[in-house]
């Protein structure tokens, strides 16, 4: 496989190859899609809402319902506000959604086409909403368009009234699994503790089959609810990509303090969330998740030998990367290459604080980077485990290494999205899944005198 | 199940007036008892309405030239466009003679990722700049630049940067404006690849491969390898396939398509204009075939055979059949009785949900409903209409190509194949060569054709017709799923196949008989809930 890939030191300056990140619009997407009732819209070519599409399918296996303005040729001319205007009529005549969210794309974005204007002229039926993000997909990736359409739900929505904020917290869960939002919900509720998850795509995108059609299955925070997040008492905004902005726009719109954490992957990102939520209502955590907690302890302790000392390469989404590095280094792995494909310098000042902090040498950080760049690093200095999204079973092939499929998009393997690789529960699911492949390898590897009943 | 006229106007009548007024045109009920039921196909897709289609981009870069296997293919763009066309379509691809394994590049994924800067700035320098590097890092056969839309708008200038790379690096590069916002769909970017490969590759080699009856297969992708199935078959018989266009195919083959004796042509939509252009400056004539089916596949065997007029390729034709079908029909048998008298729905792409109602017959199963999401007019209604096809302003934005016969290598069709004049005229009557009937006329009367169809019209059709199986794309597949329904992908098969040929009915076969009986359709209903679990 890949034998085309050259051996010797090569100059890749320009562009990517095998990109590790793709644009905006799927990340808007998504995260409408945690809305109740809404249709997201994309205002471009049908080209980019199609492959949205797909691409949201191929993860979740489940519809994955959007709309486009259709752009021709002459609405790029002479821009797309009759397209917006006309879709908008359309879809809530015949598609009838609570709420559409509408983001750009480079098309639109390149026309400049102004979104909010467009939306005031448009007929929109009484009671029902039309919100905007704008996702040029030439500035960041998925994940910011993610983020982007977060904020949209903040500034379009989010209201305070003014009186005693109530005993609530708002989670801003980050570019995450339906089973992840799922599993942070179970978590605040064990606490005691009343919350609002916005967006919230579990029971959207991995709705249930049952007798009945569904175009807009139950889940997904209502309007209302995302409309009340102003009169919560405290915003939890996991992942400082994509939920820090809406959590700080929350704050200052509706004076709701936001306290910024990781995506709760591994224990230590964990134990910040738990912490967070008792410093901010002050309640007693239960028994039930010290024994949760606990069990992890007691895996990590007994498992160690299974995969402590292995270098592994780590490859996804930023708010995914930072807390699974931090998981892998308590597990005593040894990070060798992490890789991100969305910009920004942050990720690299994080990732390298924390190995420091485990005294790790010598592993490359890159934000920005590509998969076909993670290749040449392996090929040159070898590693145990490659942990990344689908695209990265070529690398692990050529090079014969085992991967655990871990991020977004993962589209040759399912139930995935169901099972969550957050909290403590994640870091069990984590610690077998990582376990299993290099034991795995071990049984494949071995000559027959070594092939062990016991491992 | 059968829909009337009127629950058809009923269907509609949810809808605005002017999209009613429009997909009207696009929704016709069979009935042969009407001389040419015309369908409108190729026109805009409603803004807001929530369409299958793709863009022009998808269409050229995604479809025609993504899959040749020995070339770079550049996105230029930001990175969307080029990431959702990595390795998303399954054309199967392997080295062979003329291209050995560091050749191939078709799970690699190129993309300028263009950034603000180059948005305000332009983009060619980042452009050439990357054709240098991927030059020097994988000295490719050849390269190709497809443009996505913000490249037009911005005024990049990605022919000047091919002419100017090509110039540079001695090989040919390869530059498509096909940008999503052109035409209406896929469909545009079929087109402007055809153009570009005819005018700048076919014709360029000289290398014909050795051996008789050299033929050319257009218009098939390998799709789960498809194509090798169908090779299996003609190899079998005597035929030499010079190329394919473009499933597991080369540059180096695409040069010398023009040495062949005859261009078969399976997918009509998106390659008829290659096998057009090349009989009108080559002479060389064209079959429309069809490999999907059992019987499908005995008669375009059978006419291809006949093209040739050669005994012994008759003969040779006959025997592999024989042999074929004594493995197939014993399997074919036995699915039957699982499936027989079911019904489906078809929406694909280009030609299949033509194709597949033959294989489905052979199942003893009816397509009731089925539909295109980018053909035209004659897809539907047959070649003949394509003078009546008015153009508009999104048609004429794509180029035509007026080609003239090659001075040196034009000879007449009947040449081509060895045969007289007179002969070869006699030949065409019985057989589709230049010729391509489309789907309508192998519908039968009730049944129900649709042109860009939309989430709400598959929703209520499948509810008033409750289909047994929807043959569609990944976007209504789990769509289908939700409403009850078992579903197949007939864009990827769901990562089987191949279904073209003998072997591939026997594969489609066994997985439409389990995607209709998996257990867990019994368990949709959980049982403390009233009401009968569906069946
Ligand atoms: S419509 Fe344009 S931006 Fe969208 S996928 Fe097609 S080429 Fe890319
Ligand atoms: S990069 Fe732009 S054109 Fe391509 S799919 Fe994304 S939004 Fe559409």
């Amino acid at each position: 496989m890949l034998e085309c890939i050259p051996t010797r030191k090569v100059e890749h300056t320009a562009g990517k190859i095998n990109p590790a990140k793709t644009c905006q619009p799927i990340g808007a997407m998504y995260a409408a899609l945690g809305i109740h009732g809404c249709l997201p819209h994309s205002h471009g070519s049908q080209g980019c809402c199609a492959y949205h599409r797909m691409g949201l399918t191929r993860h979740f296996r489940d519809q994955i319902l959007a709309s486009s303005s259709s752009f021709t040729e002459g609405a790029s001319v002479f821009g797309g506000a009759a397209n917006l205007k006309t879709s908008i009529k359309n879809v809530f005549k015949i598609y009838n959604p609570e709420i559409m969210a509408v983001h750009t794309t480079c098309l639109s974005e390149t026309i400049g086409d102004d979104i909010p204007t467009i939306i005031k002229q448009s007929e929109v039926p009484e009671g029902k909403v039309v919100i905007h993000a704008n996702t040029p997909s030439y500035q960041g990736s998925h994940i910011t368009g993610f983020s982007n359409m977060c904020k949209a739900m903040v500034s379009y929505l989010a209201e305070s009234d003014g009186t005693a904020k109530k005993e609530r917290v708002n989670i801003l869960p980050g570019f995450v699994n339906p089973g992840d939002m799922r599993e942070i919900k179970r978590i605040v509720r064990e606490l005691g503790i009343d919350l609002t998850m916005f967006p919230d795509t579990s029971d959207v995108v991995d709705s249930p089959l049952t007798d009945k059609y569904e175009m807009y299955p139950e889940g997904g925070a209502t309007v209302a609810e995302i409309r009340d997040s102003g009169n919560s008492k405290l915003t939890l905004a996991l992942g400082a990509w994509s939920s820090e902005a809406a959590g700080a726009l929350l704050q200052e719109k509706c004076s709701v303090p936001c306290v910024p954490l990781k995506i709760p992957v591994g224990l230590k990102a964990t134990d910040d969330l738990i912490m967070a939520l008792k410093d901010g209502f002050g309640m007693k955590v239960p028994r039930s998740m010290t024994i949760e907690r606990g069990q992890v302890v007691d895996t990590l302790i007994d498992t160690h030998f299974h995969y402590q000392g292995k270098k592994v390469a780590v490859a996804g989404d930023p708010d995914i990367v930072v807390p699974l590095t931090e998981f892998l280094l308590t597990m005593g792995m040894i990070p060798a290459y992490v890789m991100t494909g969305t910009p920004g310098s942050r990720f690299e000042t994080e990732i390298r604080h924390m190995l420091e902090q485990s005294g790790i040498k010598d592993c490359v950080v890159r934000a920005e980077g590509d998969l076909f760049e993670l290749h040449k690093w392996i090929m040159e200095n070898p590693v145990d485990l490659l942990i990344g999204t689908t695209h990265c079973k070529y690398i692990a092939r050529a090079e014969d290494v085992p991967l655990v499929r871990v991020g977004f998009p993962i589209f040759d393997r399912a139930v995935h999205y169901l099972m969550p690789i957050v909290g403590y529960r994640g870091c069990l699911r984590l610690i077998e899944m990582i376990s299993n492949a290099l034991l795995e390898r071990r049984d494949r590897d071995c000559t027959d005198e070594d092939y062990e009943l016991i491992l | 199940m059968a829909i009337t006229e009127k629950g058809m106007e009923d269907l509609l009548a949810t809808y605005p007036d002017t999209v009613k007024k429009n997909r009207k045109k696009h929704l016709l009920i069979k009935n042969s008892a009407e001389a040419c039921q015309q369908i409108e196909a190729n026109t805009r897709t409603i803004p807001g309405i929530i369409s299958q289609r793709g863009c022009c981009f998808a269409g050229c870069k995604g479809v025609v030239v993504g899959p040749i296997k020995d070339m770079v293919h550049i996105v230029h763009g930001p990175v969307g466009c080029a990431y959702y066309s990595w390795g998303t379509r399954r054309n199967k691809a392997r080295a062979d003679d003329t291209t050995p394994k560091e050749n191939i590049y078709s799970t690699l994924c190129f993309t300028t990722d263009m950034q603000e800067p180059d948005i305000v700035f332009g983009g060619e320098k980042k452009l050439s700049r990357m054709i240098d590097e991927v030059v020097e890092m994988f000295h490719p056969r050849a390269i190709t630049i497809s443009a996505t839309c913000p490249v037009g708008l911005i005024g990049d200038d990605i022919g000047a940067v091919a002419r100017a790379a090509q110039e540079r690096h001695g090989i040919q590069v390869l530059a498509f404006n096909c940008e999503g916002y052109k035409g209406v769909s896929q469909s545009a970017g079929h087109h402007i690849a055809n153009n570009n490969i005819m005018e700048h590759v076919i014709g360029k080699g000289t290398q014909r491969k050795p051996g008789d009856y050299v033929i050319n297969i257009l218009g098939e992708y390998n799709i789960g390898g498809d194509g090798w199935e169908i090779e299996r078959i003609l190899k079998d018989i005597g035929y030499t396939v010079n190329g394919i266009m473009t499933g597991d195919s080369s540059y180096v083959d695409i040069r010398n398509l023009h040495l062949a004796d005859l261009n078969l042509v399976q997918c009509h939509r998106s390659i008829n204009y290659i096998a057009e252009m090349m009989e009108t400056k080559y002479g060389m004539p064209w079959l429309k075939v069809n490999f999907i089916g059992v019987d499908a596949t005995c008669k375009t065997l059978r006419e291809l055979a006949r093209c040739f007029n050669d005994e012994a390729l008759i003969g040779r034709t006959e025997e592999v059949i024989a042999r074929e079908l004594a493995i197939v029909e014993p399997v074919i048998e036995h699915y039957r009785k699982i499936l027989n008298g079911k019904t489906a729905f078809g929406f694909v792409g280009g030609s299949r949900s033509h194709h597949y109602q033959h294989l489905l017959r052979d199942l003893g199963m009816e397509m009731i409903v089925a539909g295109y999401e980018f053909a035209h007019r004659d897809d539907y209604e047959g070649r003949q209409v394509i003078p009546t096809i008015k153009s508009d302003a999104d048609s004429r934005n794509i180029p035509e190509l007026h080609l003239k016969p090659d001075e040196e290598l034009y000879q007449d069709a009947h040449v081509y194949l060895n045969l007289t004049k007179e002969k070869f005229e006699e030949i065409k009557k019985n057989v589709p060569l230049g010729h391509y009937e489309g789907m309508n006329p192998d519908m039968k009367d009730g049944e129900v054709i649709i042109d860009d169809i939309n989430h709400y019209e598959f929703e209520e059709l499948v509810r008033k017709l409750k289909p047994d199986l929807i043959l569609t794309g990944v976007r209504d597949k789990y769509i289908a799923h939700k409403l009850g329904v078992p579903s197949r992908q007939l864009h990827s098969y769901d990562y089987t196949g191949p279904y073209a040929g003998f072997n591939g009915a026997m594969t489609f076969a066994r997985e439409v008989a389990n995607a209709v009986t998996t257990p867990a359709w019994k368990l949709v209903t959980a049982p403390w809930e009233d009401g009968k679990s569906k069946e």
